[in-house]
């Protein structure tokens, strides 16, 4: 179901963040979520503003029109924000819980240091997206992207996943991402598409998917089509190739003891 | 008070340190527009500045006089007008001179004194063969010599305003409203001490190349001493200086593709160039070798223009923002995608460039087709990076 | 392969006084000591001991020593032991050098060059033990000026958060992690019963010092472990940690065999993993990179409570301090040369960085300069080590000083340097149960506040020397200074004036 045409209800709001100051906005946004309970907020006409949404804690639905500006759901705890547009740097920086659903690209560190929640990007990533994204226990955060992505992909990572579908490729063209997963020591990232050793980091291994794998990724691309169309068994019989750390204490033998 | 400093490093500092914002939009049929675009996107990045520096160059902005040199000088002290004034009559044909038009904005307090002079070299018996190198060296002169003043534009057809204040403030200060140009790049400073001087501002520039740029150098000591002994003079020790200067000497005097010159400034790695087996690779390997102390080490990214190209580069790995955006015959280069929104929300494309591989955009020859998508692009460290 | 390497320490046990117990045994964290099985006999290894003075100070016969080894080399001004035996250990292992504890080379301490002013007739000194005298110091960006409602008269300035320490003196960054929580918890109590503040380092706030929360500035350094909605929301000040003094300019790196299932569950990542701190913020590359973060903190804490920045002190501090203050900083902390960390490569922490009297000089005159000091608050840090050092770095222009090794100490700590090797005999920089349980927070707390309220003592005896009641009259105030053989160079940088002048 697209998400423009859902009811409108008493539990829905509006602001139009046409001119508005970040700090205003971001303050009529706490306010409209505190004063009364709200499911569905819209934000139309955003141009820039910075931290929607940013140390947020409710279930609340936001709606994005626009270009919302940096560190987009930072810190945030349980809201759904969604863009209809692109997202720029920062997205989901060391979000706790929640969804973030760009109908777009996003910026550079997109999911920096993310320990919980959801980001699904329809199209690409800028620079070291899911850099230092980590997990424990229950908490496992994701990053799924329907593009491809710039350097840099899962630098640090120690935990969570990441999946790469390389849907903006023309068919047999790599991913031009290099320095993949270098310093990871945590997590898995799943690539749909080509991409070669030279492209990852040392402590990247490569491994074909298993059973378990299949039916993470499976979900996550149902998720996806489910927020951005598609066909999931279509993007499913592509090859993927499943990249995991080689060890987990990459710098273990670096110091003199 | 803003503090009008007549230094641009009044403590001493090994450079003066600052971050920013930075915008460029150029027509590539090379067709002048006002600088309303410009000017709404920069001040859309307001955050990222701190109000103690703005600027803009505009390119095509005096048609009536497209072969002169416009020299803009400020004077920082009452007194040093006339001798300046004396020194551009003696080294130069001079054809106009008159205070650059501004009005009275609130916020901005105590500017120097502007002026511009509209100069030629045709003829004048001390200058050579090359008259850019002669402009040059006396633009190095007048800085140097004279305390107070500064020549901060000295192209031809394009001019540099900017100073103390938000971009914004300097716009309407300087009654941007009133020119037009195919060429249009800003800048919004965040320098980390107050004497913002107005000749610290951003673009820097010589000749018509100018420069904006957000971030910090590290290499800048190695860079400035190797400029330093190709005779230029690091008078404003900032940085951003160097990026023009290198582009002066690689791309002006030692004829360098700008495709090249980026390669210098952002070169590729060296794993990368061993994996290219391309006759390219000899080259970027040589360009390499040849200029290490040209390598521009730290998080930048500049918009260079010059007249009828604008160049975006950011450091080899990305560690500052660029956007590229483009209309029709419209290009744009942001610190962020909102602000190009805000002045043109239906775009053809978007995107983000990869970390050293230069956006280059021309103007068009007569006859030539707009550039298809991200045509752009040309890097010639390959795609790789 | 065959370690070339001597020991460095010989152990001294009296035959004569051991009386078998096994105490040092059971004390030594490096197994120096151990029974002959069969014979029943305690001997030493000597190649193994820190000189942590564990089992000398719990040998309840007094039969225990412990000595540098007076091995001699040919003397050498150049090659001197030290480089000899750095270049045998990197040859054996082909590893970094690691270290712990703050630089311990001899460069110029600024402290030890500079004294303090008192009255004399002119002006009446004050008895501080039956006049008032106020050290309480408020932490926090101030506006510009006050202004008053011109309805009613009262206060109209919106005053931006305001966090008061009762001494100021507050316990530096130490993570739970590279020390132990019974460690922690001690900084914690102490804090709370001494009305100041302790900082939890990069390693999130353990489930139960949360009580403690509100003495707590909550770290967020660039590896974000531990930080989450509740953690910003619970601690008194949010602290961006951009550097440390004993490690300018790199990250930090928690081995997997620390990370126990507490720290784990502090910091939020599996048991077991390496912590890696990058070294910046992958959010933060650029000074208008930092007020992103500054603010987005803000927003996080709905601008409730002082947002700081720590970095380290390095050769352009005093710009990166104004253009920290311009990005919004409500405090800069800085961080001097002889910081201390639980861990680092030695290369860095003996040869990066400047000292931190010179440092916060140059900050605060340039703050002074721009006309911005008044605006936020300085915590200086590196090397303070008694309470006159405190004072000093105030009258330079600090507003409160933090202490981390003075702290350690008065828990035991001996500088032994080797706190990477998570084997602390003292309890404190280790995660071994059988280790930190050694420390009982509630003496622990006892040690570190009788600290403190020596200290505050003795700055309260100092200052009504000066014939000053308030310690703000101090800050600053570089005419209680005079420096005995400094170079001139070194006095304008520290606006000091020659004693005698």
């Amino acid at each position: 179901m697209s998400d423009h045409h859902l009811p409108s209800s008493e539990l829905d709001q509006e602001i139009d963040a046409h001119g508005v100051y970040y700090r205003d906005l971001n303050a009529r946004i706490r306010q409209a979520v505190e004063r009364r309970p709200c499911q569905r907020l819209v934000l139309r006409h955003v141009c820039g503003q910075r931290y929607i949404g940013t140390g947020l804690r409710s279930r609340v639905r936001i709606e994005i029109h626009g270009t919302p500006g940096n560190d987009l759901g930072a810190f945030m705890d349980g809201p759904t924000i969604v863009v209809h547009g692109n997202a720029q740097d920062g997205s989901g920086n060391t979000m706790n819980s929640g969804e973030i659903i760009v109908h777009g690209r996003a910026g550079d560190i997109t999911g920096y240091a993310m320990r919980g929640g959801r980001i699904f990007v329809r199209d690409g990533v800028g620079y070291r997206a899911g850099i230092h994204m980590k997990e424990y226990g229950e908490r496992r955060p994701v990053l799924v992207i329907g593009g491809t992505a710039q350097p840099f992909l899962g630098e640090y990572m120690a935990g969570g996943v990441v999946l790469l579908l390389g849907l903006n490729l023309q068919a047999s063209e790599p991913h031009r991402t290099v320095h993949v997963g270098t310093g990871m020591h945590g997590g898995v990232i799943y690539v749909r598409g080509a991409i070669e050793d030279w492209q990852l980091g040392r402590e990247v291994g490569r491994a074909e998917l298993e059973e378990e794998d299949w039916v993470l990724v499976a979900q996550l691309v149902h998720d996806f089509a489910g927020h951005f169309g598609g066909d999931p068994e279509a993007i499913l019989s592509a090859p993927f190739v499943k990249l995991f750390p080689l060890y987990l204490r990459p710098y273990g033998n670096l110091y003199a003891y | 008070m803003r503090g009008t400093s007549t230094r641009n490093n009044p403590y001493g500092d090994g450079k003066v340190i600052d971050a920013c914002s930075i915008f460029g939009v150029m027509d590539v049929t090379g067709r002048p527009f006002s600088g309303d675009r410009a000017i709404a996107a920069i001040a859309c990045m307001h955050e990222r500045g701190n109000g103690l520096g703005g600027g803009f160059a505009v390119y095509g902005c005096y048609p009536d006089f497209p072969d002169w040199y416009a020299l803009h000088v400020m004077y920082m002290e009452y007194d040093v007008r006339e001798h300046v004034e004396g020194y551009i009559g003696g080294h130069f044909q001079l054809h106009l001179a008159e205070p650059i038009p501004t009005r009275h904005v609130r916020t901005i307090s105590d500017p120097p004194q502007l002026w511009r002079y509209f100069v030629s070299t045709t003829d004048h018996p001390l200058a050579g063969e090359e008259p850019d190198d002669y402009v040059v060296q006396q633009v190095m002169r007048i800085n140097t010599r004279f305390r107070n003043a500064f020549v901060f534009s000295s192209g031809k057809n394009m001019g540099v305003f900017k100073g103390v204040g938000y971009p914004e403030e300097l716009a309407e200060f300087y009654c941007l409203d009133e020119y037009r140009g195919y060429i249009w790049t800003a800048h919004g400073r965040f320098p980390t001490n107050t004497p913002g001087w107005w000749g610290g501002a951003h673009p820097f520039s010589i000749l018509d190349w100018t420069v904006v740029h957000n971030g910090e150098i590290s290499s800048y000591g190695t860079n400035r001493r190797y400029l330093e002994s190709f005779g230029y003079h690091c008078t404003m020790e900032t940085d951003t200086e160097v990026v023009a200067y290198a582009v002066d000497l690689l791309v002006r005097r030692h004829r360098l593709p700008i495709e090249a010159a980026a390669s210098v400034l952002s070169a590729p790695l060296w794993s990368h160039i061993d994996r290219d087996s391309s006759p390219r690779s000899t080259l970027l390997r040589a360009l390499r070798q040849v200029y290490p102390s040209l390598l521009l080490n730290g998080p930048f990214t500049v918009i260079i223009a010059h007249a009828g190209e604008m160049i975006g580069l950011t450091d080899r790995i990305r560690l500052r923002p660029l956007t590229a955006a483009r209309r029709g015959p419209l290009v744009y280069l942001s610190s962020e995608e909102s602000a190009i929104r805000l002045v043109d929300p239906d775009l053809d494309e978007v995107w983000t460039p990869l970390g050293g591989e230069p956006i280059m955009t021309r103007v068009l020859a007569p006859g030539e087709g707009l550039p298809g998508p991200q045509a752009a692009v040309r890097p010639l460290g390959g795609g790789t990076r | 392969m065959k370690s070339y390497l001597a020991s460095r320490f010989v152990v001294l046990r009296d035959q004569e006084r051991c009386i078998q117990c096994r105490v040092c045994v059971r004390q030594c964290g490096y197994d120096v000591h151990a029974c002959d099985q069969e014979a029943g006999d305690v001997y030493s290894s000597d190649d193994r001991c820190v000189g942590c003075h564990r089992c000398v100070v719990f040998c309840p016969t007094q039969a225990l020593s412990v000595r540098e080894n007076p091995l001699s080399y040919r003397a050498n001004a150049n090659w001197r032991p030290e480089a000899i035996e750095d270049v045998l250990r990197q040859a054996e292992t082909g590893g970094v050098l690691l270290t712990g504890m703050g630089n311990d080379k001899p460069y110029r301490i600024y402290w030890d060059h500079l004294v303090l002013n008192a009255s004399q007739v002119t002006n009446p000194s004050i008895d501080p033990l039956r006049e008032p005298m106020e050290l309480t110091t408020f932490l926090g960006a101030k506006p510009e000026a006050v202004t008053l409602d011109p309805e009613t008269g009262a206060l109209g300035t919106q005053m931006p958060p305001q966090v008061p320490v009762d001494v100021p003196i507050l316990f530096s960054a130490m993570s739970f992690g590279s020390i132990s929580l019974p460690a922690q918890e001690s900084l914690a109590r102490a804090a709370a019963e001494a009305g100041t503040l302790f900082n939890t380092g990069e390693g999130g706030l353990h489930r139960s010092l949360y009580p403690f929360a509100g003495n707590a500035i909550v770290q967020v350094a660039s590896g974000r472990f531990g930080v989450d909605p509740e953690y910003l929301q619970a601690g008194r000040m949010v602290e961006i940690k951009i550097g440390q003094g004993a490690k300018p300019g790199i990250g930090g790196h928690l081995p997997g065999e620390k990370v126990s299932a507490e720290v784990a569950a502090t910091r939020m990542i599996p048991i077991g993993t390496d912590a890696l701190s990058p070294a910046p913020h992958h959010d933060i590359y650029s000074i208008e990179d930092l007020r992103q973060l500054i603010y987005a903190l803000k927003e996080a804490t709905q601008y409730s409570k002082p947002v700081g920045v720590k970095i380290a002190a390095v050769h352009n501090v005093a710009a990166i301090a104004s253009g920290i203050v311009r990005a919004g900083a409500d405090y800069i902390a800085i961080d001097g040369l002889r910081g201390s960390t639980g861990a680092a490569p030695k290369v860095m922490r003996d040869h990066v960085g400047i000292p931190i009297e010179l440092a916060l000089a140059a900050v605060d005159t340039r703050l002074r300069q721009e006309g911005i000091r008044h605006c936020v608050s300085l915590i200086a840090a590196g090397g303070i080590r008694n309470s006159a050092d405190v004072l000093k770095a105030i009258a330079l222009g600090a507003d409160a000083v933090y202490i981390a090794t003075a702290a350690l100490v008065a828990l035991g700590c001996r500088v032994c340097q080797m706190c990477y090797a998570g084997k602390c005999s003292w309890g404190i920089a280790t995660q071994n149960p059988y280790l930190t349980r050694r420390i009982n927070p509630a003496i622990g707390a006892r040690r570190l506040a009788n600290l403190l309220r020596g200290w505050s003592h003795e700055i309260q005896e100092m200052l009504g020397g000066m014939g000053i009641n308030a310690l703000e009259s101090l800050r600053g105030n570089r005419l209680h200074l005079r420096a005995v053989g400094l170079s001139d160079s070194e006095m304008r940088v520290l606006g000091v004036r020659p004693a005698g002048e």
